[in-house]
């Protein structure tokens, strides 16, 4: 536990849609401003939270998996129980923000 | 809580970065709050910085940024990752609280948290936004490839994101609202030579359609107050930006329009050691160039006030 996990295409069924844990998925680019900014935030809860995996997916990379979910804007921090989404965070928040939001997984 | 320090700065865009390596060079050893998602300010969700003078061939705008804090750094300054997220500058000592919860003190503080983008206003905007509707070309033209789309706006911040957002989409309206735009000539220009962009003139956005994403928009002509619908599945908002001064209301004097009153060309706000520059306090440059200039002439106020301490 720890360390935020590198998901793509190939593997975000296994990883993600079938864990037994939650999964914070940050679907990010190197393009993006703001994905650098929260992505330090992520890798801090990741570190302090067991009870919860924190995963990030390159959307360049892996469009496929960004496109069935829909997602038009980055960051977009989809949280997945059980293989559905059951909470969509968008845009880059300060760590209370994010902790807040993702309570009730953590 | 720690001891006082001599002067703290609260933005990291292109105001507090000056501020920040004027500062450090004066051997001020300022305490940065560059902000816990936004450091680097506006200038971080732009691309090339083609009028910043000195970058001949331009700059990329996360780039200069990271340019001016490593500036700022290597003559002292000390930088924390974090927002403010409450002031108390009445007094000969201030106090900022920090996202963390803690407190920090010093008897000068250069105020440069510049500006947030604007909203339409509009009932479904919140609703939709991340679903078609953003604010960041650079982060998100990339899910709009070979779709319709729109940016609404007319000035330079419009016409580079209508320009940027050509390599993606298959068409670009940009809706403004009068019939002529504001931005700078060569801007201009890119834009109305680019074939992929159409200007919707004398229009404004007056509601937004669809229901888990946007579908479309509707325009209102500003003449003749006729409406028509516009399928589009992308829109950008750029129709300007407000002073970041929530935190300051109460304490440092604002105008009507919530920008920190200053007596320009000063950096001098009505609480003395207090300080104000950048975007926060600008009504009528709003430029990375200007902000810089400001940022300077606040740390040579506060360098100033704070000599002045000492007879």
């Amino acid at each position: 536990m720890g360390a935020t996990k590198i998901v793509t295409d190939a593997s975000f069924a296994d990883d993600v849609l079938m864990s037994d844990k939650p999964v914070v998925v940050d679907f990010w680019a190197e393009w993006c401003g703001p994905c650098k900014m929260v992505a330090p935030i992520l890798e801090e809860i990741a570190a302090e939270n067991d009870g919860v995996v924190i995963a990030k997916l390159n959307v360049d990379e892996n469009p496929q998996t960004a496109a069935s979910f829909g997602i038009t804007s980055i960051p977009t921090m989809n949280v997945y129980q059980g293989g559905q989404v059951v909470k969509t965070i968008i845009g880059a928040k300060p760590k209370a923000a994010l902790l807040a939001d993702l309570a009730p997984y953590l | 809580m720690s001891d006082v320090r001599a002067v703290i700065i609260i933005g990291s865009g292109p105001a507090g970065s000056t501020a920040a390596v004027y500062a450090a060079r004066a051997q001020l050893e300022p305490l940065v709050f560059e902000g816990a998602v936004t450091a680097g300010g506006a200038l971080m969700n732009t691309t090339d910085v083609e009028n910043f003078p000195g970058f001949a061939e331009g700059i990329m705008g996360p780039q200069l940024m990271e340019n001016m804090r490593a500036q700022a750094v290597r003559f002292g300054a000390e930088i924390i990752t974090d927002d403010i997220v409450s002031v108390e500058l009445e007094g000969a000592v201030k106090t900022v609280t920090d996202g963390s919860g803690n407190t920090h003190q010093a008897h000068a503080v250069i105020l440069a948290t510049g500006s947030g983008y604007r909203e339409l206003g509009l009932d479904n905007e919140k609703r939709l936004s991340g679903h078609g509707v953003s604010w960041c070309a650079t982060c998100d033209g990339f899910f709009f490839r070979d779709q319709d789309i729109a940016v609404v706006g007319g000035g330079d911040s419009a016409l580079e994101e209508a320009t940027f957002l050509t390599r993606f989409a298959r068409s670009v309206t940009l809706i403004h609202r009068r019939d002529q735009l504001r931005g700078s000539k060569i801007m201009q220009q890119r834009a109305l030579d680019n074939d992929k962009i159409t200007i919707a003139w004398n229009s404004q956005v007056v509601d937004l359609l669809g229901d888990k994403k946007l579908s479309g928009i509707v325009l209102q002509d500003t003449v003749t107050g006729e409406q028509r619908e516009l399928s589009v599945t992308g829109l950008f908002i750029a129709i300007g930006h407000d002073p970041r001064s929530e935190l300051l209301k109460g304490q440092v004097t604002l105008d009507d329009e919530g920008y920190v009153v200053v007596d320009a060309p000063g950096t001098r706000t009505n609480l003395t050691g207090v300080f104000a520059c950048g975007d926060l306090v600008d009504h009528t440059y709003r430029q990375a160039v200007t902000a810089a200039g400001t940022g300077c002439a606040a740390a040579l106020d506060a360098e100033r006030y704070l000599a002045s301490l000492e007879h």
